[in-house]
């Protein structure tokens, strides 16, 4: 069946087709859109849930966390300063190996108050054992948020859904919601392997001498090593499924690529139609869309990245005192390969400035007919 | 013979509780009343490490460790989790110290409390943050020696009246209580159990260490706290029923409980003589709460 419906609307059927059981969630805008629809599904019995209206993000998290220890499928949904209140208990999904399932609407960080999108709120939260993935579409939101609960229980890591304020959140798209019989299919009731149990009375959680805790890091690394290929099995089953598929990365127009722009959630589609035009006019260009974050889908970047003679990462965020966080990853990724390509990094639209196509001309233009980068990051349209 | 309090241990020898520690028997006597069909949510706080560092397990139910600010939320998480799977006839605890509970934890509580929960929050109240070596917290009382109020500047602030606040947010229990009265406890957590909502037990948990006292003087301490109208045991019902439980004998002075502590050592007659005055008009004020709000309640009833 196909709706009219926002990004934040996507998340809401997309935790709904899931039958999440347990629902905490606190309201910041741009979010609120998703748990308002989702107290509409409980209230009118379309999702059996018990929804806590919790006084915090960090009590949020961690209801969902205590919920999932229980076995229960936990979700929430929040932005900016919510993520960043419940990083604490982040670290405790993570740690716990319960499989939360989070949403995040991409919301720049205070001070000055902005509730415009930026990649800095979820990006900050980059090294805490969360899998992130970015999406561009309203569709791909809900596809997603399905596929990350299957993800999820099958890794034993929480998994966060990110998309970008209001250029998804709020903008209203035709999107394909899948019948339940067939996400029931693809995402039977979930059985967490050890969780709170009477007849098994054990103790999560607690103190863990430095002889036990260091192999507890160590698996939750080797874990986002196993889940790449799992991430990408689920996403073909899904295709089965549902006809979609998205792919941990995506290569558009690549193919003989001279230069290859690398973006994140709706930029991408900004490319995409620049891209195009650029084609028509015979200039060799294409988007390498980085859907997934974490784990790093290295190989999958590096075969398309290497053949290229110039990339060009847009990033929507910034690590003060190094760089944009993609370049970072791109750089990391490309180390080491013999003749690997230049790496311009572009600076843009930060706390929800406009990234238009003529920024993403303007962009490809630059890069084309400068010889390597000037300067280790490119800022784009500062008004000083 | 019938023993007036359950036989059946759910706590068992190889935790780590320093001796005489009033949390670890607090555990002891609430678990004795709750019995098997329970899952505890322990934030940080002493009982992080009596449990025992893993893979020791000192408890014969699931404890479900979480953060410092966490207890509350995480119980009524867990207990969301089981009511969804059709997992009834759990009682979910909470059991926190004072700091997880009128400090960082009071959010969430105050939450919980307000979204009437079905938890029992237990706060067993050492009166200072003694897991991380005696800090001063907000339950620490007026004129108490700890490693942040020095003997120079001891606390300057009275204690902050939890079981008030708790009371406040008119949830169907509060109640207080001392290892002095093990069955007036152990009643209260079979009452606690009993009552679909929030409940909240305010356990007096003496710390020989960082009170600075005999570890044998535990129970001891807990008999004067109450006789001297320290620690008032009673209760309260929807915010409005009082019941004092344990009647204090009169006779006692605060001198006799202070004296036996290192933590008010350094306390002069005079200081002692404010903190009698301080003891006596809070126990007045909550007499009279006590009987007004009832005859009040009544009255609106009627």
């Amino acid at each position: 069946m196909k709706k009219v419906i926002t990004g934040n609307h996507a998340v809401s059927y997309g935790a709904q087709l899931a039958r999440s059981q347990v629902i905490a969630a606190y309201p910041i805008t741009p979010q609120t859109q998703v748990v308002e629809l989702l107290s509409e599904f409980c209230a009118s019995g379309k999702l059996n849930a018990k929804f806590i209206k919790v006084e915090s993000e960090h009590s949020a998290m961690s209801a969902c966390i205590a919920a999932s220890a229980t076995g229960a499928r936990a979700f929430t949904a929040t932005s900016s300063h919510g993520l960043a209140l419940m990083h604490e208990m982040l670290h405790w999904a993570a740690g716990a190996r319960l499989p939360v399932v989070l949403a995040n609407i991409n919301r720049a960080m205070g001070p000055g108050w902005s509730v415009w999108t930026d990649q800095n709120d979820s990006l900050s939260q980059r090294d805490l054992g969360w899998i992130q993935l970015y999406c561009e579409s309203n569709q791909e939101v809900l596809d997603t948020t399905i596929q990350a609960f299957r993800i999820a229980e099958k890794v034993l890591l929480p998994v966060m859904i990110v998309l970008d304020a209001f250029v998804l959140s709020h903008t209203s798209e035709p999107v394909d919601i899948p019948n339940q019989e067939a996400v029931d299919r693809f995402l039977p009731p979930y059985n967490l392997p050890t969780k709170l149990d009477l007849a098994n009375p054990r103790s999560y959680g607690g103190l863990t001498n430095p002889d036990h805790y260091y192999e507890l890091r160590y698996k939750i690394q080797k874990a986002h090593e196993e889940a790449l290929p799992i991430i990408k099995d689920v996403d073909l089953e899904f295709e089965k499924y549902f006809g979609r598929k998205y792919g941990v990365v995506e290569a558009y127009r690549c193919e003989d690529a001279k230069l290859i722009l690398v973006t994140s959630g709706t930029i991408t589609g900004t490319a995409r139609v620049v891209v195009d035009e650029m084609r028509e006019l015979g200039r060799k260009v294409g988007i390498l869309k980085q859907k997934l974050f974490r784990p790093t889908p290295t190989e999958e970047l590096r075969s398309v990245l290497y053949k290229a003679q110039k990339i060009a990462v847009i990033d929507r965020n910034i690590s003060f005192g190094h760089s944009g966080v993609f370049a970072q990853e791109i750089k990391s990724t490309l180390y080491g390969l013999a003749g690997a390509p230049p790496i311009f990094d572009y600076i843009i639209g930060i706390g929800g400035r406009d990234v238009t196509p003529s920024d993403i001309r303007e962009i490809i233009e630059n890069t084309f007919k400068t010889e390597a980068p000037q300067e280790p990051i490119i800022w784009r349209g500062v008004r000083l | 013979m019938r023993y007036s309090i359950e036989e059946k241990e759910l706590m068992f020898p190889g935790h780590v509780a320093c001796p005489g520690c009033g949390g670890a028997l607090a555990m002891r006597l609430a678990l004795k009343a709750l019995g098997e069909k329970t899952m505890v949510v322990i934030p940080a706080c002493c009982w992080t490490i009596i449990d025992g560092p893993f893979p020791i397990h000192s408890l014969h139910v699931p404890v479900l460790h979480t953060a410092f600010e966490t207890a509350a939320i995480a119980a009524s998480g867990v207990k969301a989790g089981l009511d969804i799977q059709g997992k009834e006839g759990i009682t979910v605890m909470a059991w926190a110290g004072d700091g997880g509970t009128l400090d960082i934890g009071i959010q969430a509580l105050s939450g919980a409390a307000e979204r009437n929960d079905d938890i029992i929050y237990t706060c067993y109240d050492n009166e200072a943050y003694m897991n991380t070596g005696i800090q001063r917290s907000s339950a620490t009382p007026k004129g108490a020696w700890t490693t942040t109020t020095p003997e120079k500047t001891p606390k300057l602030e009275p204690k902050k009246n939890i079981a008030e606040i708790m009371i406040a947010h008119r949830i169907p229990y509060v109640a207080t209580a001392t290892l002095a009265d093990p069955e007036d406890l152990i009643n209260k957590f079979k009452k606690a159990k009993s009552i679909k909502g929030t409940k909240f037990i305010h356990i007096f948990a003496p710390c020989p260490t960082g009170w600075k006292m005999a570890p044998d003087l535990m129970i001891k301490i807990c008999r004067l706290a109450v006789d001297t109208k320290i620690f008032p045991v009673y209760e309260c019902k929807n915010g409005l029923k009082y019941e004092i439980n344990i009647i204090p004998n009169n006779s006692i002075p605060v001198t006799e409980y202070l004296k036996l502590q290192g933590r008010f050592a350094h306390l002069t007659q005079k200081e002692i003589q404010e903190i009698q005055k301080t003891v006596d008009f809070e126990w007045e004020l909550l007499l009279n709460r006590a009987t007004n709000v009832i005859k009040f309640n009544n009255k609106h009833q009627s």
